[in-house]
């Protein structure tokens, strides 16, 4: 089963492929396929498992939390499904591509066309308004600025920050900066979205509002993992893994989490 | 385009830093442009009076004795035979002497006794009376031409000045004609228009020399002057048997030594400018390096939202070259305008070279980017997870 899902040879077109994939296989493979991911750390002679054996799939349309405290390696796993980092062993297959041994560019491009990141600090260029920010997957995806400037206004009115589009982020609320970062995770209509601690620098109130964002967007179809340390907001997830020590403790649905 | 606009929004949004940065490629660029500008300048005055001195012109001066000899007619023979190669010549003799007509005299006059060709070997023009003629060659006759100097002095202009008798060494010249005015910014003693000529044989006579030992030919092509003075000297040798004896000289021999000393004065002063350019460089650098240590979280967001490491390399780089060029471009005008204020009061005319202009800008430019693409391949190279965890 491994083997035939790590099509190294798949890792020069990842669009291409990425897509053909994705459509054949949409019914029965899961948009996201963790095997034995295991990630290591030297920290002076000492080796750190910050993932030790991760086995994990994700089918389109769920809505997971991965919860676990801060060292549990909830971080690392989030950077390898994120593409921002590589596994040190097994592999990670997203939308049918395997993307453990791809190149620094390579993994950019699978960014820049399947994920959407949302992130606690918001993550917006101060100096760039509201708008371009928006614009910024799609500049690197090089859609030509008229339609670049369309799509992400569109986006910004489904945010409701439609009228803020020319104003600098720090102009706008800790709610509303970050409803923007959403907005600019969607323009790019990625396969999935991912949110690292989305509402860990907003009030409890702000909070609520940015949850039921996030959980709107996947009633409308789109795969959100959100990844938390507080079990309280993992409850808005349909399904929660619990990492510790890098390893999977739970995996199941939130009525079962519950329970526990 | 959009690199463009995104590099000098970053520019403009830091505007002292740019500016500082700027200020050292402004002053290397402006320093080059002054510099060469200036001794280039300062170079072709010297040309341009070294020019009125004749600069096609070969001095040929020979040492006659007894059993060897060079008589006028032979020089006159060879002349002919190489027309090809000169325009014209002149027998040459040199004297001094004091001028005087009534109470006026004049002590500084460059005289000198020439053929009747001397005129339009040197390329001036009459002003009044006539040239001096073969006649009064073959004759040995007292008559003078003066220059525009001595007739105005004497008798206040050209026109007066024809027919009338002036004493050399007490001696009685009849002037006549007058040289036209060649230098328009000066008039005096000693000056380009001070001079005198006559009939070589009157002025040997009156010299109480029996030989003429010096000769002036004017060659067709300034470049061919060295094979010319070659063909002069191979023509004395058969003569005299002994290099001893003669001495040819090229004018233009001087005027190369001349443009290989500008060559040389604008490269070394040009280079001296140049290091600062280089030190510019190294700012631009510093500051990059400053930059993308700055911007750090921001190369992390633009690499997590799919940047691929040329997009940022790129960024940077345009961001380092614009501001090169943008400083490059100030430092042109600031150049320019300093060049053009220093010399309307040195006394002679400098404008900035081309050469100049564009080597310092390519070099700004070229020093902005390759001092700009070390921080820029480190910004790219970042990773994203490491920049986004910075604050």
């Amino acid at each position: 089963m491994n083997e035939t899902f790590t099509g190294k040879d798949n890792t020069d077109s990842v669009l291409e492929t990425g897509k053909t994939v994705g459509l054949d296989t949409a019914m029965e493979a899961p948009l996201i396929r963790l095997i034995d991911i295991h990630k290591t750390y030297k920290m002076g002679d000492e080796e750190v498992h910050a993932n030790d054996g991760i086995t994990l799939d994700i089918a389109r349309g769920e809505f997971v939390a991965i919860v676990g405290k801060s060292g549990s390696g909830k971080s690392t796993l989030m950077n390898i499904i994120g593409a921002l980092d590589v596994p040190t062993s097994g592999s990670y297959i997203l939308n049918g591509i395997d993307t453990g041994r791809m190149s620094d560019d390579k993994l950019a491009e699978v960014r820049n066309k399947m994920i959407g990141f949302v992130f606690q600090q918001y993550n917006l260029l101060p100096k760039l308004s509201v708008l371009e920010n928006v614009e910024l997957p799609l500049m690197y995806q090089g859609v030509k600025e008229k339609e670049r400037r369309e799509r992400a206004l569109e986006q910004l009115q489904k945010v409701g920050l439609g009228d803020k589009a020319n104003n600098l982020p720090k102009q706008l609320s800790g709610g509303q900066q970050q409803r923007v970062s959403i907005a600019r995770a969607l323009v790019g209509r990625p396969s999935l979205i991912l949110a690292d601690e989305p509402t860990g620098a907003l009030d409890s109130k702000t909070s609520k509002e940015v949850l039921g964002f996030i959980r709107q967007l996947n009633a409308e179809g789109n795969t959100v993992i959100m990844i938390t340390h507080d079990p309280s907001i993992a409850m808005n997830a349909k399904r929660i893994v619990n990492i510790i020590d890098g390893k999977v403790t739970f995996d199941g649905s939130t009525e079962e989490y519950a329970e526990l | 385009m959009q690199s463009f606009k995104m590099a000098i929004r970053s520019i403009a949004s830091n505007k002292l830093r740019s500016f500082l940065t700027m200020l050292g490629i402004i002053i290397g660029v402006a320093s080059v442009i002054i510099l060469v500008s200036l001794v280039t300048g300062y170079m072709n005055s010297m040309i341009n009076s070294f020019n009125d001195m004749g600069v096609d012109q070969i001095d040929v001066t020979v040492t006659n004795t007894p059993s060897r000899s060079l008589e006028p007619e032979d020089m006159y023979a060879f002349y002919e035979e190489h027309r090809d190669e000169f325009r014209a010549m002149t027998p040459s003799v040199s004297m001094s002497a004091k001028i005087k007509s009534g109470d006026s005299t004049l002590n500084y006059t460059n005289i000198g006794g020439y053929s009747e060709d001397y005129l339009s070997m040197k390329g001036y023009k009459l002003a009044a009376g006539r040239n001096i003629s073969y006649a009064d060659l073959a004759g040995s006759r007292n008559t003078a031409l003066l220059g525009y100097y001595p007739a105005w002095y004497m008798f206040g202009s050209p026109k007066a000045a024809v027919n009338q008798k002036i004493k050399l060494n007490g001696s009685i010249f009849t002037v006549v004609g007058v040289v036209e005015r060649q230098d328009q910014e000066m008039l005096t003693e000693g000056g380009a228009d001070d001079f005198l000529w006559m009939p070589y044989t009157s002025a040997a006579k009156l010299n109480q020399q029996r030989k003429i030992d010096s000769y002036i030919m004017a060659v067709r092509d300034t470049d061919k002057a060295a094979e010319c003075t070659t063909l002069i000297e191979d023509y004395l040798q058969d003569i005299f048997k002994s290099s001893d004896l003669f001495f040819v000289y090229a004018n233009s021999s001087m005027l190369k030594e001349l443009n290989n000393m500008i060559k040389q004065m604008s490269l070394m002063l040009g280079g001296i400018a140049g290091i600062s350019l280089l030190v510019a460089g190294i700012g631009v650098m510093n500051i990059m390096l400053v930059s993308v240590t700055e911007r750090t979280r921001e190369i992390g967001i633009r690499k997590a939202l799919g940047a691929k490491q040329r997009a940022i390399l790129t960024q940077f780089i345009i961001e380092a070259a614009v501001t090169s060029t943008i400083g490059g471009l100030i430092g042109i005008g600031v150049g320019a305008v300093f060049t053009a204020a220093i010399s309307s009061f040195v006394g002679f005319k400098a404008t900035p070279t081309f050469g100049a202009v564009l080597i310092s800008f390519s070099v700004s430019v070229g020093v902005g980017l390759l001092f700009g693409y070390m921080p820029a391949k480190r910004a790219a190279k970042l990773n994203p997870i490491d920049a986004l965890r910075s604050e």
